[in-house]
C-alpha cells in the first residue's frame, strides 16, 4: 500500500497559510479587506524572519546528530543585541564593524559550545544551557543595570522599512540568507558532511569525515549565526533589554522541528525551518491578538513541540 | 563498548570524585564562615540544601536509567503555585497537607505524562522534557501569574526550625532517601535500572520491563521534584512562579560531579547528594566572597560549567597519558 504523503516543509507551509486565514475570523482580525489582509501577511513575514535567522543555527547543529542542540541562542542574541547598539551608537560608519563584531561574539560562543560538546563529551543540551547562564552572566556585568547607545539610521532603513515594491529589507535579507543557507547545505562539501556525521558518526568517521573538526564548525556557525540573529533584531526594535532573546528560543527549536528536521539529526532542510518559522510566528502573533498572556503562550508552545516530537520524534522501537 | 578510563575509574568509585569536591567545598567554606559546623548555621544551611538534593536524588534515578528529565523545574514550580495560591498566608494546617498531598499527586501525574511519552510514545527523553517543562512553566505562571501568595508562617517554620536529637531536618531526609535507595538498589528492580541505564537493547532481550521500568524512573523523578517543590515552598514561605526554572540545570549537575555518568547505567544516588551539597556550598562560598553583585551570575554560571567540564577534563588528560 503507498501511502499518500507530503514533505513537512509543505505542510508546515499550509499550516501557515491554513492558520492565517484563520487568522482572520477573529473579532479584531482582518475581515474581508485585502489590502489589510496583505499588510499583515508582510508584516508577519517580516517578523519571522528574525527567528527564522536565530533557527538557522539551530537548524544547523540539530542536523549535526548526537542530540545537538544550542539553548545558548537566547543569551547570544541579546548579547549581540546590546554589543551592536553599544557599538553603533547611532553611527551609520560603524554598522559594518558591529555586524562583524557581533558574528565573531557569536563565533566564540558557539566555539566553546562546540569544545564542550565535542572534547569534554558534556551533552549538548547541558553544556549549551551552561553557556547561556555565563552569556547571561556576561550580559549583566556588560549592561550594568543599563547602557547607552542607538541604532544607526541604515539599520532602520534596511531592516525595519519596505525596501522595494514595499517589500521590508528584513524579507529580502531573509530570501538572500534563505538560499545561502540552502547553497551550504545542499551544494557544499561542508553541507554533505554535517548531513553524513548527523546520521551515524561513526560511518562518517570511516568515510573520511572529519567529525571533531566538523561538530566544531556547527556550534561555532550556530553561535555566528544567533548573532547575526541579535544584529537583525536589534536593528527591527531599536532597543535593547536583558530578556531580548530568551523568547525566541524555545520556538527556534519548535520551528526546526515543524519544519520536518528530525530531532534526532541526520535529516531536515532550512526551507523547512523558514516555514516553521513562520507558523511559530503567526502562533505568536495569534495568542498576542487574542490577548492572551504569557502563561498561555507557553503552555501552547510547550504543547506544541510536544504533539510534533511526538509526530516525527518516534524512536526505534525496542522489538526489532 | 568501551569505556573510557573515566567511565570505569567511576565505575569503582561512583562517589570519590564527589567527595573530592565536597572536601575543596568545606574546607574553602570553613575559612570564610567558621562556625560552619555550629548547630544553628549547619540547620540554616542544610535546609536551603534540602530542596536541591531531592531534585538531584530523583534526577539522578533518571540518568542511570539513561533518560533525563529536564521538566523538574517546571513542576518544583507548579507545586510552589499551587501551594502558594491554594493554601495562602492564613490557610489552616489541615489545608497545607492537603494541598501537599494533592502537589504529590500531580508531581507524580507529571512525570507519569513524561514517562507515558518517553518509554510507550518512545520519543527523545530530552526534547520531550523540555517541551513538557515548558509547557509546566506555563501551567506555573497561569496559576501564579506574579510573585504572591504565600503559605501559613508556622508550618514554614516547622520546616525551618525543627531538630530532631539536635540534628537538622535535613539528616533526617536525606537518611530517609538513603535508606529507600539501598533498598531499591538491592531489589530487582534497582537491578533492571542498571540494566536499562546500561544497554536498553540489551536488557529487553533479557526480559527486563524496559517500558516499565523507563516509565516508573520519570514517575519517581515527578514525584523526588515535587517533594523538592514543597521543600523550597517551606523554605522561601512564598510562591513565585519561576523559582524552579534555574533548578533544573542545577539538578544536573550535581549529578554529573555526583559521579554519574550521563550516559546511564553507572553510579548512585550518594554521589549525587553529595554533588547537591557540594553546589550548595559554592553558593555559599559566592554569596560570602563579597563579589560584585553585577558578577554573582556569570561566577555562578561558570562554576556549573565548570563542574561540567571536570569528568571531561579528567578523562581527556587520562586519555592522553595512557
Amino acid at each position: 500500500m503507498k501511502k499518500f504523503r507530503i514533505s513537512p516543509p509543505l505542510a508546515a507551509l499550509i499550516l501557515a497559510i491554513v492558520l492565517f486565514l484563520l487568522s482572520g475570523l477573529l473579532p479584531n482580525g482582518y475581515g474581508s479587506d485585502v489590502d489589510v489582509a496583505i499588510a499583515q501577511a508582510t508584516n508577519i513575514l517580516r517578523l519571522s524572519v528574525f527567528l527564522g535567522v536565530i533557527a538557522a543555527g539551530q537548524t544547523l547543529v540539530i542536523i549535526s546528530g548526537s542530540e545537538g542542540i544550542d539553548l545558548s541562542a537566547g543569551s547570544v542574541v541579546t548579547l549581540s543585541a546590546i554589543l551592536t547598539y553599544v557599538m553603533v551608537s547611532g553611527q551609520n560608519d560603524k554598522v559594518l564593524l558591529a555586524l562583524l563584531v557581533a558574528l565573531i561574539v557569536g563565533a566564540i560562543i558557539g566555539f566553546l559550545n562546540g569544545v564542550g560538546v565535542t572534547f569534554l563529551k558534556i551533552s549538548p543540551f547541558v553544556m549549551t544551557l551552561g553557556m547561556s547562564g555565563v552569556v547571561t552572566g556576561l550580559i549583566i556585568i556588560i549592561n550594568h543595570g543599563n547602557v547607552s547607545g542607538k541604532v544607526a539610521p541604515i539599520m532602520t532603513q534596511l531592516i525595519a522599512r519596505p525596501l522595494v515594491f514595499g517589500i521590508p529589507g528584513a524579507i529580502i535579507i531573509w530570501a538572500i540568507f534563505g538560499t545561502l543557507m540552502w547553497l551550504l547545505l545542499e551544494r557544499t562539501t561542508f553541507g554533505k558532511n554535517l548531513f553524513a556525521i548527523g546520521v551515524n558518526r561513526t560511518t562518517a568517521k570511516l568515510s573520511g569525515v572529519n567529525v571533531t573538526w566538523m561538530n566544531l564548525a556547527a556550534y561555532s556557525l550556530a553561535g555566528a549565526l544567533a548573532g547575526f540573529g541579535g544584529f537583525l533584531v536589534v536593528g527591527n526594535t531599536g532597543v535593547v533589554f536583558i530578556a531580548l532573546g530568551q523568547p525566541f528560543l524555545f520556538p527556534s527549536i519548535a520551528a526546526v522541528a515543524v519544519g520536518g528536521t528530525l530531532l534526532s539529526g541526520g535529516k531536515g532542510s532550512y526551507w523547512g525551518t523558514m516555514a516553521g518559522a513562520i507558523v511559530l510566528t503567526l502562533i505568536t502573533s495569534l495568542l498576542t491578538t487574542m490577548q492572551m498572556p504569557e502563561s498561555v503562550r507557553r503552555m501552547v508552545l510547550g504543547g506544541t513541540l510536544l504533539l510534533l516530537v511526538s509526530i516525527y520524534g518516534r524512536q526505534k522501537a525496542l522489538r526489532q | 563498548m568501551r569505556r573510557s578510563p573515566w567511565e570505569s575509574w567511576l565505575a569503582k568509585y561512583p562517589a570519590l570524585f564527589a567527595m573530592i569536591f565536597l572536601v575543596i567545598a568545606i574546607s574553602v567554606n570553613l575559612i570564610l564562615q567558621p562556625n560552619l559546623f555550629e548547630g544553628d548555621t549547619l540547620n540554616s544551611n542544610m535546609r536551603v540544601f534540602l530542596p536541591m538534593i531531592i531534585l538531584a536524588v530523583g534526577q539522578a534515578v533518571v540518568i542511570l536509567s539513561g533518560g533525563i528529565d529536564i521538566s523538574v523545574g517546571g513542576i518544583v514550580s507548579i507545586v510552589n503555585a499551587i501551594l502558594a495560591t491554594r493554601v495562602g498566608l492564613e490557610g489552616s494546617p489541615e489545608k497545607m497537607w492537603q494541598f501537599v498531598f494533592i502537589s504529590i499527586l500531580v508531581g507524580v501525574g507529571a512525570g507519569a505524562l513524561n514517562g507515558f511519552f518517553i518509554s510507550v510514545l518512545r520519543l527523545q527523553p530530552i526534547i520531550t522534557t523540555y517541551a513538557s517543562g515548558f509547557l509546566f512553566a506555563g501551567i506555573a505562571l497561569f496559576i501564579l501569574p506574579q510573585p504572591g501568595g504565600g503559605i501559613p508562617s508556622d508550618i514554614s517554620a516547622l520546616y525551618r526550625t525543627t531538630r530532631p536529637l539536635g540534628l537538622p531536618l535535613a539528616f533526617y531526609i536525606i537518611g530517609v532517601l538513603l535508606l529507600a535507595w539501598w533498598y531499591i538498589r538491592s531489589s530487582r528492580y534497582g537491578r533492571f535500572i542498571y540494566a536499562v541505564g546500561g544497554k536498553a537493547e540489551a536488557a529487553y532481550e533479557t526480559a527486563v520491563p524496559v517500558t516499565l521500568v523507563q516509565f516508573s524512573t520519570y514517575v519517581i523523578s515527578g514525584l523526588m521534584a515535587a517533594l523538592s517543590g514543597i521543600a523550597i515552598t517551606m523554605l522561601v514561605g512564598s510562591g513565585n512562579a519561576e523559582i524552579g526554572s534555574q533548578m533544573t540545570l542545577n539538578s544536573i549537575t550535581a549529578v554529573v560531579i555526583g559521579g554519574t555518568a550521563m550516559s546511564g547505567g553507572i553510579g548512585g544516588v550518594v554521589g549525587p547528594i553529595i554533588g547537591a551539597i557540594t553546589l550548595g556550598l559554592i553558593q555559599n562560598i559566592i554569596s560570602f566572597a563579597n563579589i560584585d553583585t553585577w558578577w554573582t551570575t556569570f561566577v555562578n554560571a561558570s562554576i556549573i560549567v565548570a563542574a561540567l567540564a571536570a569528568p571531561g577534563l579528567v578523562s581527556l588528560f587520562g586519555r592522553r597519558r595512557s
